[in-house]
């Protein structure tokens, strides 16, 4: 993995600043839109069977009346030593030469196997043949695979949108422009308080590059279960607490 | 106690070929019995694959469940051919001598069994399966991953599949031309076509013996290896922290071993029962086996002991909430403590008491608990493995296997037991040959110490 980072030309990931979510759910329907993934009626959530690529994770903090809520938006971390690849046993789930953790519908034989390997649970299985109500058949995305019962699914980091942007810039004869809003998958553009960052961590120029440079050295950012070596593409910013800081300079 | 009768060679041919010229009243009603529970089953599976694995009790934390435990349990079954006829063949244990072929067409009825529960109905798409299984895509010049245990596994399993198959055509060769002189009409052309034309001829068992002797030794590897690359599948997981230990590989081959072994001593007392074999499957056949499930019970129970210890030793937060889900919480505290009475705190003080050993009714009453209590640590380990409580997601699952899934498992019991029964109507469960071998060959018992033992001779 380490070499094919080296020699590959892009690093897709992403940086979720904490600070500003507020848990709205945007970037979950916009995910939910985007990329034809089935409702999630409330029979789904009682078996346990819902299928969102990215999720508000939530969070209470503290006691009544000084409760806080916190949320976390958690989608597949794209990790460069990805847990779920190995354990494929038909290359179902591979490494991309742009640093995305790619999944092969048509491949997919439905082990399950990368669901129980991931540490994140950012895998969904269909259970059952995807159905959608008369009224909503048309809005369903035609660059994005209707997924068919028994298969494994997951975040793409909106691979269409990169390959529309870039198919884009090869006819035109431009190069892929870093800031490019149509480059972002669906859950960035519909964040209201700008949370997610998307980008090319390969671009030392790129947005994304200079947050996760500034910020994992001595900042704010951090990678989840960074102890297990999965070495994530996903660089998440923790909350500025001002009564914490405040409560430790006290004590200090 | 002086059990053992001593028989000719004419008397052992009428007694085990009795019920394979002849046909037994009851044998028709069980075999259509579990043909339609195996047919049930497998009426369940169409419903599944017309429906999807939605219609199991699998979710999302929880994406392993019955038939991955039903998986772990017939492989673990498939343990005992090995050991009886190849590790006991290889140490020279005369008291294997009966067993063998039962425990190996045992073996080879639940390795498909195996087979059935786990790529076949246990996938999303199962029609796809053989792209993996037998791994010859070269249309799509798509090769196999093989880096993923489950490459590992179909591999190990057909390795196993096709070795105990041979063990048993191979053992069988010079029984089928007995039934083959005793036979008339198409039977008889039936049989000359099966028994490959043996005569008895000193080349014959000389080939016969050495193939016999090299299948035990190479299928040795086999051994450790199968139910290794079993227990590898949730072993090398790094995102489910229950399995992910280094204890895993020998605890499953012992606990394999555990179950096979007790599996054959069922159907050992079975055959007795059945077919009235208490001739040649004495008390002292049951008490040896008795004595080797003490060793292996308690060797596996150290196993599971250490794997216990390596999980607590490091105190990290999931395997704590994994452990206090199966000792603790409601329903899983039940089957832990009916897991650990059942496997171990039953049978095995039972079978420190000779009596216990010597008699068929109590060995036939542990030898069944083993199993359901073995039965019941793969479902713990594998179910509540993945629906402890985990980071970064609410679903902490729980599973309700639905009746589809149960139906299939009962379904693979039923193929067993139908598989064995058909395999003793058309062939002898035990090998005659064999039996006048050990005969021939020197004493029955030895004494060491103030003890009598089966004999060992050379072969």
């Amino acid at each position: 993995m380490a070499e094919l980072k080296q020699t590959q030309q892009r690093q897709w990931g992403m940086v979720i600043d904490l600070d500003k979510c507020t848990g709205c759910q945007a970037c979950v329907v916009a995910c939910q839109s985007e990329n034809n993934i089935p409702i999630n009626e409330e029979a789904h959530y009682n078996q346990r069977r819902a299928i969102q690529w990215i999720r508000v994770e939530r969070y209470w903090e503290g006691e009544f009346p000084d409760i806080k809520a916190r949320f976390m938006p958690v989608l597949c971390q794209h990790c460069d030593n990805a847990p779920c690849e190995p354990v494929c046993p038909v290359y179902a789930t591979y490494h991309n030469t742009e640093g995305l953790n790619v999944q092969v519908y048509n491949r997919c034989v439905g082990t399950r196997f990368c669901a129980n390997n991931c540490p994140y649970h950012a895998r969904f299985f269909n259970f059952w043949e995807p159905a959608w109500p008369n009224s909503l058949k048309n809005q369903l995305n035609p660059d994005v695979t209707v997924r068919s019962r028994g298969i494994m699914e997951k975040c793409t980091f909106c691979v269409q949108r990169i390959a529309r942007v870039k198919r884009k810039a090869k006819n035109e004869g431009e190069t892929v422009n870093d800031g490019d809003r149509a480059l972002s998958p669906a859950c960035v553009n519909a964040c209201p308080t700008e949370t997610l960052f998307f980008g090319d961590f390969k671009d030392p120029n790129s947005t994304v590059a200079k947050m996760k440079d500034k910020e994992t050295h001595g900042g704010r950012g951090y990678h989840l279960l960074e102890e297990i070596g999965t070495d994530t593409n996903v660089v998440y910013l923790k909350k500025v607490d001002k009564h914490a800081e405040a409560k430790e300079e006290v004590h200090a | 106690m002086q059990e053992h009768v001593q028989l000719n060679s004419k008397e052992v041919n009428d007694i085990l070929l009795k019920d394979v010229l002849g046909m037994p009243k009851w044998w028709l009603p069980a075999v259509l019995f579990f043909l339609v529970v195996f047919l049930a089953g497998g009426a369940a599976f169409g419903y599944m694959l017309n429906k999807g694995v939605g219609v199991t009790g699998l979710n999302r934390p929880v994406m392993w469940g019955f038939f991955m435990v039903n998986f772990v349990f017939w492989i673990g079954i498939s343990h005992a051919g090995i050991m009886i006829s190849a590790i006991l063949r290889l140490t020279q244990a005369e008291w294997r001598r009966p067993l063998t072929r039962a425990a190996e067409v045992l073996t080879v009825f639940s390795l498909t069994s195996a087979l059935m529960a786990a790529p076949l109905v246990h996938v999303g798409r199962p029609w796809r399966a053989a792209l993996w299984v037998f791994p010859y895509d070269f249309e799509r010049g798509v090769w196999p991953n093989v880096r993923s245990a489950f490459v590992w596994d179909p591999s190990a399993v057909m390795t196993y599949l096709t070795a105990s198959t041979l063990f048993v055509i191979i053992a069988l060769l010079p029984d089928l031309a007995i039934i083959r002189d005793r036979t008339t009409g198409t039977a008889h052309k039936v049989y000359s076509l099966l028994c490959l034309g043996w005569r008895g001829t000193p080349r014959q068992w000389k080939l016969q013996a050495v193939a016999g002797i090299l299948l035990s030794a190479l299928v040795l590897p086999v051994f450790v290896s199968v139910h290794s690359i079993v227990s590898w599948d949730f072993a090398v997981q790094v995102g489910v922290e229950g399995w992910h230990s280094t204890i895993f590989a020998p605890y499953f081959i012992i606990g394999a071993i555990h179950s096979g072994v007790s599996a054959v001593a069922t159907v050992m007392v079975l055959m007795v029962w059945l077919y009235k074999w208490q001739k040649i499957l004495t008390p002292d056949h049951l008490d040896a086996i008795g004595r080797l499930l003490i060793i292996v019970a308690t060797i596996w129970f150290f196993a599971f002991f250490l794997e216990w210890v390596f999980a607590l030793y490091t105190l990290e937060d999931p395997e704590l909430a994994l452990r206090e889900l199966q000792v603790f919480k409601h329903p899983w505290m039940a089957l832990f403590i009916v897991f650990l009475i059942t496997a171990y705190f039953f049978p095995v003080p039972m079978w420190m008491f000779k009596k216990v050993r010597r008699n068929m009714f109590w060995m036939f009453v542990t030898t069944i608990s083993v199993n359901i209590g073995m039965w019941l640590e793969r479902f713990l380990i594998i179910v509540l493995g993945l629906a402890r409580r985990q980071a970064f997601t609410f679903d902490w699952g729980t599973y309700h296997p639905s009746m589809i899934e149960i139906l299939m498992v009962i379904a693979t019991f039923a193929w067993v037991m139908f598989g064995m029964l058909v395999f003793a109507k058309v062939f002898p469960l035990i090998p005659l040959f064999d039996i006048k071998e050990g005969m021939v060959g020197g004493p029955h018992k030895i004494k060491i110490g103030r003890k009598e033992i089966p004999a060992s001779i050379h072969e």
